[in-house]
């Protein structure tokens, strides 16, 4: 069953055109910057952005974080809110529970597909980041010592760098988890793709309106955008890890609140679809 | 109880305060060719819904193929080919395609697990060819017509090779040689020893195709009966002849209608209504035994349907 799904997910025209245009954004904003050479000023603009003109091989991180915001979670959110409920709208959820394939069975297959689809977007964007940013803004090995240092000011080695990306990368597929974990518990309520994935947006930017808000202070280390850029932190020396832990504990806790109510609804669930 | 294949104890459905199914009693003989009939809203795609596990009953028990549902439906899905509420696809898929993704949904339910490959290629094409679309190619479903993919969503059910086919509704779309087409093609599986279950609300259907009718209205099961017994005569006589009121005095009191050329006359067997005319010296020209038509029968069970909001 995981197998068909995730034949679905790469037969689908749209897995590859979303993905497609998350590595289109980072490129765009590298070719601006190559070309101007302007640069947003330490402290401004996405991270690391300030710092990619003199090491390419900072632009994987650059470019995560320009899709973090919006465009990474929109995508995640419409894989994960089409998931069950698109199959509602064709049609075919009845017809795949007719021929006996389990409720359980069938969310775990979706779940697999919408971590599939989430590592090979981020994934994706990384390696785009690293290739446009190494042919632009070049990585001279000389230079590197000199230039690629951390957010701290210490420089950095090749192979620290990529341990460090890494990281980073399974970071932020772990938030975007979360993300899908709130559309596909929306996506076994509502037979409404749309719905499932909007309801999941909306929660990610209420989440981001009372991060900033003072007067939600008590709430705000349980919100789930709370810690989302904590992956920064990794480029620190040494690296800081009290918010990333705590990202990786508050993601996990709604990751397997909202998995565990998704299951609920749909084995227990009529389909009227 | 052991030849029934699908067999229902006061099996009621609630969504809310609404009572869909109320404590129905199916029960459809294994090899029978079962009409389900009943107005739109009566209950009819709810119950089988419920047969299949789709929709969860609030109370009663469901027994299909002799286990019993939900419980079992693991071992009774894969036995069964179903049809609900018009054929489902993946839109940008080919009809093979579509089976092949659907078929391979539940691999541990093959019929042959060795080379299930293989064997999954040629079951979906000997299904497209049953139900003619062996020369759709990889045109995607997005493109078909409402019959072909009606006709999809016959094939989706039978690629299995199932015991027991439930369709709800098979023949929307399709044109009347598509319907006859479809009426043969039950026929012939149901003489290879599937049983058919037939939810539909067109008369006619059931009526040509069917051996045994459940009949639905607001969600209870008002009938159900073998066809024959359904439509048996009426015990009344339909006389043509030149002068009917004439032929009143013929009959003392038993005339039901007299008008025109046509007379009615309830109680008497025909030989003995046509023998008495003749004796009166008043000519025939046809009696024929009042049968009840299906549709008779079924508007006089049920009420309009609840689309109908007055």
């Amino acid at each position: 069953m995981i197998g068909v799904e995730l034949l679905k997910l790469v037969r689908r025209p749209r897995t590859w055109v979303s993905v497609l245009l998350l590595c289109l954004l980072p490129t765009i904003v590298a070719v601006f910057l190559s070309v101007s050479r302007i640069a947003p000023r330490p402290g401004e603009g996405p991270a690391f952005l300030s710092a990619v003109l003199s090491n390419g091989q900072l632009y994987p991180a650059a470019a995560l974080g320009i899709v973090l915001p919006i465009f990474l979670p929109v995508s995640v959110a419409v894989v994960a809110g089409d998931s069950v409920a698109g199959e509602a709208t064709t049609g075919t959820l009845r017809y795949l529970l007719v021929r006996a394939v389990g409720r359980t069975r069938l969310l775990v297959a979706k779940l697999a597909a919408v971590i599939v689809y989430t590592v090979l977007a981020v994934v994706a964007v990384a390696l785009t980041g690293y290739v446009v940013g190494v042919n632009l803004f070049g990585s001279n090995p000389e230079a590197l010592t000199y230039a690629t240092s951390t957010v701290s000011g210490t420089p950095l080695t090749t192979a620290d760098l990529l341990q460090r990306t890494v990281l980073m990368v399974a970071y932020i597929g772990w938030s975007m988890l979360g993300v899908a974990a709130v559309s596909l518990f929306l996506s076994t309520l509502t037979d409404s793709s749309l719905g499932a994935a909007l309801g999941g947006l909306a929660v990610l930017v209420g989440s981001t309106v009372l991060v900033t808000l003072d007067a939600a202070g008590s709430v705000r280390d349980w919100l789930p955008t709370r810690y989302w850029l904590a992956w920064v932190d990794l480029f620190r020396d040494p690296i800081l890890w009290h918010d990333i832990q705590r990202g990786v504990l508050v993601q996990g806790f709604y990751i397997v609140v909202l998995l565990g109510a998704a299951w609920a609804n749909f084995a227990t669930r009529d389909i009227t679809s | 109880m052991t030849d029934s294949v699908i067999s229902t104890r006061g099996l009621t459905k609630r969504f809310g305060s609404f009572t869909a199914v109320d404590r129905v009693d199916l029960e459809v003989p294994a090899g029978a060719r079962y009409g389900f009939l009943g107005p739109n809203g009566s209950g009819k795609t709810t119950t089988v819904r419920m047969l299949l596990g789709l929709v969860y009953a609030t109370q009663g028990s469901i027994e299909v193929l002799g286990r019993p549902v939900p419980k079992q439906l693991r071992q009774v899905l894969p036995r069964v080919g179903a049809l609900v509420e018009g054929p489902g696809a993946y839109p940008h898929l080919s009809a093979a395609a579509n089976l092949m993704l659907l078929d391979a949904a539940a691999p541990w339910a093959d019929p042959k697990p060795r080379r299930a490959g293989r064997d999954r290629r040629r079951r979906v094409h000997e299904a497209l060819e049953t139900v003619g679309l062996a020369g759709v190619g990889r045109r995607p479903v997005k493109a078909f017509s409402l019959g072909m993919r009606q006709r999809l969503g016959i094939a989706a059910a039978l690629v299995r090779t199932p015991e027991l086919l439930v369709l709800d509704e098979p023949t929307n779309g399709l044109d009347p040689q598509g319907i006859i087409e479809m009426r043969e093609l039950m026929t012939r599986l149901n003489e290879n020893g599937t049983t058919v279950f037939l939810s539909s609300h067109v008369l006619a259907e059931v009526e040509a195709l069917c051996t045994q009718v459940g009949i639905m209205d607001h969600g209870r099961l008002v009938a159900q009966e073998p066809l024959d017994a359904l439509r048996r005569p009426t015990g009344r006589v339909l006389v043509e002849l030149d002068d009917a009121t004439a032929a009143k005095t013929v009959f003392n009191g038993q005339v039901a209608a007299a008008e025109g050329r046509r007379l009615v006359v309830e109680g008497l067997p025909v030989a003995e209504v046509t023998r008495r005319l003749v004796d009166a010296g008043l000519p025939v020209h046809e009696a024929v035994a009042e049968r009840r038509t299906l549709e008779d029968v079924v508007l006089s069970l049920t009420g309009p349907g609840s689309d109908r909001v007055a």
